[in-house]
């Protein structure tokens, strides 16, 4: 954007001005739409009913419990990813970035086939547990889960290919074993990756709208997450959509800054 | 994480290290590096490895603390067999003691430096506070004490290095290896490290090893240098004995010494190279013939004197130094040497590439050993 300090201009042909103007106005105009048909004279009244704030709530909680389980289960994912050597982690590392590309309804559906009360493993969880996953918010966090697990596990993954290993063969040579190395050395090493990874992966479990409606449904209080809610409440009340979709774009902006953030503080140090 | 050691290490830092001599021979293949290095180093003694890039000083380095595994030969230190692909021995570097200083320092980022210099400590078995007390006394030793609650980023050059060297000699070693300690470091601070670092290795009282590819550093601080070309050893002796007599060019280019190698008989030796030099010492067979460049006088006309080394040439190369300029003579059937000239000469002279001068030297100003 701004000219160069060594005079050369910035070479941008003025022909590319035009439809970059008009990628930059497609991309920022519904926002701005979005910010001016807000009723805001009615938000605090709209933001305060009980519908709404118990899809907040079930929203931050399923996805605050799907970012943990992404970590618990990614981060590890990622170290075997990022270490092994054996023949086909390349494989798998392509199969695992499937859910990334995957429309999330063909997730949900793939979901309801294995945990479903008919599904491969669903059938027998009900008929030995009595457990039936669909429709719980369970089946929430899972959906969000399978979805915005490739997220984390590429980013750390990343993050540890970028780590000096020396500082494991220091570690080593200091007499530190390889679980001693990986919670004192690797791990803080790739803190700012994991992070970021984790920032991103809430992001998406947030927004996660056709993977929870196929496999979780659509109960109130239960299953019914913000961007449920927005989606119902534009055929029937249209002003509590707004407020509700303006909710979910703060969260968003929030979520960029923390990364903006992560990203300027955390790696150089 | 649970100490593999016999004897866990004490927390007092002042304690005389273990003996540890280190007896190895070395044979590893790293890419296109052959590394093939006899090393016997008892305790007490600083021997350093100087070599070239790529020369497999490095990679001798990595093996001695457990890195990578020999391909063949046999490690010992202070009798416990560390690595022995015959019996199958490999002791990972977890387990060894020995203590390392790396090329960088390598020092934890997200630790400050007394947390750096506890952490082996820490890793080995040593309680809380005890490590603590044994880092803190470990920095005073360094002259690091009111440095100790600072992350690695806010250390100068000079002050990683020695938390470096304090974390390393923590674990109190018994072999403690070194990869171009002071390379990282602008020269007036280098000056200071490179003394410090040569007295804590001297109380250190264990083996040591520095790489290195400064031969300044190497003379300072080693009591013996090991000189390493493509994974071998050319060289082998006390410094001033590297110094004096050079083996290879590359040595001779180092301690700056013009280095010949001929045929002597008598007082007069045949050059490789080309040409007769005349020598003081008369030697037969096979030898090496070291000057300095100091000892090199270049002249407009044929000089008279005592000189019995005169030819004409051609300046080839000049090179300014601190204080003098190096000129490069060659002549078609004498072989190339150095001359040091002050740039007083070099005008007065009017010398300059292609000039053709005469070069002269005393024979009594050569140093003729067996080659």
């Amino acid at each position: 954007m701004q000219t160069p300090a060594d005079g050369r201009g910035t070479g941008i042909p003025p022909i590319l001005l035009l439809p970059a103007g008009l990628g930059l106005a497609f991309l920022l105009l519904p926002l701005v739409g979005l910010l001016v048909r807000t009723p805001w004279s009615e938000l605090g009244t709209l933001l305060s009913r009980p519908a709404v704030l118990e899809a907040l709530r079930l929203s931050l909680v399923t996805a605050t419990a799907a970012t943990a389980i992404c970590l618990v289960l990614g981060v590890p994912l990622a170290w075997v990813l990022a270490r092994a050597t054996v023949p086909g982690v390349r494989l798998v590392r392509a199969l695992l970035t499937l859910p990334l590309v995957l429309p999330p309804v063909v997730g949900g559906v793939a979901l309801l086939l294995l945990l479903g009360r008919r599904g491969l493993i669903g059938q027998h969880l009900y008929d030995w547990f009595g457990l039936s996953l669909p429709f719980t918010s369970t089946a929430v966090v899972l959906s969000q889960a399978f979805v915005a697990m490739p997220f984390l596990v590429i980013a750390v993954e990343g993050a540890l290919r970028g780590a000096d290993r020396r500082f494991e063969d220091a570690a080593a040579t200091l007499g530190a074993g390889r679980w001693l190395i990986f919670r004192r050395v690797t791990l803080p090493l790739v803190a700012p990756g994991i992070s970021a990874g984790a920032v991103l992966c809430f992001a998406r479990a947030l927004g996660e709208f056709g993977a929870t409606i196929t496999f979780a449904g659509n109960f109130p209080g239960v299953t019914r997450t913000m961007p449920l809610s927005v989606y119902l409440a534009l055929e029937t009340d249209p002003q509590a959509a707004i407020v509700l979709a303006l909710v979910l774009l703060l969260v968003s902006v929030l979520i960029l800054l923390a990364l903006r953030g992560r990203w300027l503080n955390g790696v150089g140090s | 994480m649970s100490s593999q050691r016999s004897t866990p290490p004490t927390a007092d830092p002042r304690e005389a290290a273990p003996g540890g001599d280190l007896a190895a021979y070395l044979q590893v293949s790293r890419g296109a590096l052959q590394l093939e290095v006899d090393l016997q180093v008892p305790s007490g003694q600083v021997v350093a490895l100087l070599g070239p890039n790529g020369a497999g000083k490095t990679t001798a380095l990595h093996a001695l603390a457990g890195l990578l595994r020999l391909r063949a030969g046999s490690l010992t230190l202070g009798g416990r067999a560390l690595d022995d692909p015959t019996t199958g021995t490999f002791v990972p570097a977890a387990r060894r003691e020995v203590g390392v200083v790396f090329q960088d320092y390598l020092l934890f980022p997200h630790l400050t430096a007394l947390e750096n210099v506890a952490f082996g400590l820490r890793a080995r078995g040593v309680g809380r506070v005890a490590a603590r007390e044994a880092a803190g006394a470990w920095l005073d030793r360094v002259g690091l004490a009111d440095r100790a609650g600072v992350r690695p980023g806010q250390l100068s050059g000079g002050q990683a290095q020695r938390v470096a060297l304090a974390r390393a000699l923590a674990t109190r070693p018994r072999l403690v290896l070194l990869d171009e300690p002071l390379a990282a470091l602008d020269a007036a601070t280098r000056l200071e490290v490179r003394a410090d670092l040569a007295r804590h290795l001297r109380e250190f009282g264990g083996s040591a090893v520095l790489v290195t590819h400064d031969p300044l550093d190497a003379m300072v601080i080693a009591d013996r240098i090991i000189v390493l070309e493509q994974g071998r050893v050319v060289q082998d002796g006390a410094p001033a004995e590297v110094a004096r007599a050079p083996r290879t060019e590359y040595v001779a280019r180092l301690v700056g010494l013009n280095l010949l190698r001929g045929v002597g008989s008598g007082p007069v030796v045949s050059v490789a190279a080309g040409g007769v030099l005349h020598v003081a010492d008369p030697v037969d067979g096979p030898v090496l013939v070291a000057f300095p460049p100091t000892s090199v006088t270049l002249h407009r006309q044929r000089p008279e004197g005592s000189a019995r080394n005169v030819w004409r040439g051609a300046i080839r190369a000049l090179e300014q130094h601190a204080h003098t300029v190096r000129a490069q003579v060659t002549a078609a059937g004498h072989p190339l040497v150095l001359a040091d000239v002050t740039p007083a000469a070099v005008a007065d002279l009017d010398l300059a590439v292609g000039a053709a001068v005469w070069v002269s030297f005393k024979a009594t100003d050569t140093h003729v050993y067996p080659g």
